[in-house]
């Protein structure tokens, strides 16, 4: 789960970095007076999950409150990257002698957090990796005692940072690591991390990302999860226990398994058509989370058919069968599904599909193709 | 011979009372796994799966009373580090994980003390590992393998069971088949088990199956190249992903460019590898390459 630059800052400035004051604005006129508050020149920044903001108008300079608020005018209800912009976060404009790149990951080769640090800050670490690769240091971390002084002098020493902020950089990214660990992520990153015209270090940009798998043991994250840029059916999903992510055809696919599921996309495509979304129902999925992911394909318009591939494993097939028949009978809109169950319990299933006049296909390839057919005919 | 689980492995399963271990194990005792004991902790002295499997409070007490010498975990993700640190502990050398869900901090540290101390995971994450006609520990259906010469690896586990059934569909066997998890920390990582594969006498031909993310695919491939000898085919889920959505599994995103399905066939076409673009190939092409 991402978090919104203003919500990453006030989760690092609570581990003790340096960050602007800043505050978020809905409206034109909060803009204004968060500008008044401030004082002097500042930055209007659209708050999106998106990258390429800045590229896109959503970063703007203003000189004065009435500024501000023309800036934010043009900044809030922009659309940047599909995301309708509802936020923007107004920050004193600092000025810039050096910026540098410092981040967090979760280095999943290396088997451990890994501090990412670059004297080029301010552009995106992946440009930098691919035209200057000897500009990073990469430094794993210790998974038990995690990071250690040498670890923070040797980030500080390769980055050449004078030697009067070198305190100031360690409290930095000690802070950064406590975030990092606290908040169980697998991103956290300062770009860029600057060096002020008054000769301080702080924090002009942070991006956090969470790791999912670990929300439930924060529920102070969890709340902090932005709505407002999810596709509605995207949350509906999520809320159901669905794995779900929409996309733009017109066959609708419902699988079981991540890596089924995105084959079963893959072979839509192979046979001519193009899936809606991703769908994986998970394990041990119950008839209430077919009906609900039924709900959640058949809410997109632009659904022409439904392609059911179930293979029997922690998921029961016939579970999954009655599930299908019984959500059916209740749907509003009907369109064409093809219905294919395999393993666990799968002659009890094909028993209830043939039953309720659902069309069956033998292989994954055979599915596809008919549910391509299907999306074809009219209705 | 087979690779990790074989007729010998005396397996112990972690949350064997609960609704998905209990059915689970069922499952592997039908197909011959033999499960010597069970851990819940709370009702040590009871017995599990209409009283086939005696269940201990503690994995130590299993041990200690029935030599248990492989563990399976089917513990919620909350409690599952501990159950497995609680395995290792015990001195089981081989520790399969199915359970989804564990924070990934949660497994850099788990993973950290499993291998300094020599254990052997698997997942989590996944699905387990099957050695046809030996045992099945985890949940990969037991009626789709056929005995045969073709070993298997995969990041997946419901797309494994696919890729398997279509083998035995074409009347192609197979010796052992691993799921290796589809999570960003694993335990065990495709290299490990070519390794395996590659060194076992009974396996003539190997099966990848890998997904979007990472580079774990690109590096399987440059161990091909250097170190198989053996015909090997791959599927590669995931070339209609979008970049920088998480398709379901942790790891499986495509991010800053990298990880797409198109590079990781590449590479392992440029390492001699026959790629398939549907699961359905995957025996034809095993055939093409000399497999009886």
């Amino acid at each position: 789960m991402k978090l919104q630059e203003y919500r990453s800052k006030e989760i690092l400035a609570r581990h003790g970095v340096p960050v602007a004051a800043g505050e978020t604005a809905t409206t034109p006129d909060g803009a204004r007076e968060a500008a008044a508050r401030i004082g002097g020149p500042v930055v209007v920044k659209a708050q999106v999950l998106v990258g390429g903001r800045g590229k896109a108008g959503g970063v703007k300079l203003a000189a004065s409150p009435d500024e501000a608020a023309a800036r934010a005018t043009e900044i809030l209800g922009l659309d940047i990257k599909g995301v309708t912009v509802r936020t923007v976060l107004v920050t004193p404009a600092a000025e810039i002698a050096k910026e540098y790149y410092l981040g967090l990951i979760l280095d999943r080769g290396r088997q451990a957090v890994t501090i990412i640090a670059s004297a080029d800050g301010g552009v995106e670490i992946e440009e930098t990796a691919r035209t200057n690769p000897g500009a990073i240091l990469r430094l794993p971390l210790h998974p038990l005692i995690g990071l250690q002084e040498h670890e923070v002098r040797r980030v500080a020493f390769f980055l050449g940072l004078p030697a009067e902020l070198r305190k100031d950089f360690g409290a930095i990214l000690r802070g950064l690591y406590a975030a990092f660990i606290e908040s169980d992520a697998d991103l956290a990153e300062i770009n860029p991390l600057v060096v002020t015209g008054a000769g301080r270090l702080e924090a002009l940009d942070a991006k956090i990302v969470l790791d999912d798998s670990a929300l439930f043991r924060h529920p102070e994250l969890e709340a902090l999860r932005d709505l407002g840029e999810e596709e509605p059916s995207e949350t509906a999903a999520r809320d159901a226990g669905i794995n779900f992510i929409k996309l733009d055809g017109t066959i609708g696919c419902m699988v079981n398994g991540a890596g089924l599921a995105m084959t079963t996309m893959d072979l839509v495509k192979l046979a001519g058509g193009e899936p809606a979304n991703f769908l994986d129902i998970g394990g041990g999925a119950k008839a209430d989370r077919v009906a609900a992911a039924f709900r959640i394909i058949l809410e997109d318009q632009n659904v022409r058919a439904i392609l059911i591939n179930i293979f029997g494993g922690i998921t029961r097939g016939d579970e999954v069968a009655h599930g299908i028949v019984e959500a059916r009978a209740s749907l509003g809109r009907q369109v064409p599904m093809v219905v294919r169950i395999v393993g666990t319990n799968a002659s009890e299933a094909a028993e209830i599909l043939r039953a309720a006049n659902l069309i069956t296909a033998d292989s994954l390839d055979d599915a596809a193709r008919k549910a391509v057919a299907a999306a074809g005919a009219p209705g | 011979m087979s690779i990790l689980v074989g007729a010998a492995t005396r397996l112990l399963v972690q949350g064997i009372t609960g609704r998905e271990g209990e059915f689970h194990s069922r499952a592997m005792l039908e197909y011959g796994t033999n499960i010597v004991a069970g851990v819940t902790p709370g009702k040590g002295g009871q017995s599990a799966v209409d009283g086939q499997v005696p269940v201990f409070d503690t994995v130590a007490d299993a041990v200690a009373q029935t030599g248990a010498d492989a563990a399976c975990i089917f513990v919620p993700a909350p409690f599952a580090p501990d159950a497995m640190l609680e395995a290792a502990d015990a001195g089981i050398p081989l520790v399969i994980c199915i359970t989804e869900g564990i924070p990934a901090l949660d497994m850099l540290r788990v993973q950290h003390v499993l291998r300094s101390e020599g254990v052997r995971l698997i997942g989590p994450n996944c699905p387990g590992a099957t050695t046809v006609g030996g045992a099945k520990v985890g949940i990969i259906p037991g009626d789709i393998h056929r005995p045969g010469p073709v070993g298997l690896v995969s990041r997946s586990g419901t797309l494994t069971y696919e890729v398997v059934q279509a083998m035995t569909d074409a009347g192609v066997g197979q010796t052992t088949c691993v799921g290796i998890g589809g999570d960003p920390i694993v335990g065990t990582n495709f290299i490990d088990v070519l390794e395996m594969l590659n060194a076992d006498p009974e396996t003539e031909a190997i099966v990848l199956i890998g997904e979007i993310g990472g580079d774990e695919e690109e590096r399987a491939a440059d161990y091909c190249a250097r170190e198989v000898r053996k015909p090997v085919a791959a599927f590669i889920a995931g070339r209609t992903a979008p970049p920088g959505r998480r398709m379901g599994h942790a790891g499986a995103i495509i991010s800053g460019g990298a990880g797409t399905a198109e590079s990781k066939r590449q590479a392992l076409q440029a390492a001699g590898v026959r790629v398939a673009d549907s699961p359905s190939q995957i025996p034809a092409l095993l055939r093409e390459a000399g497999v009886r």
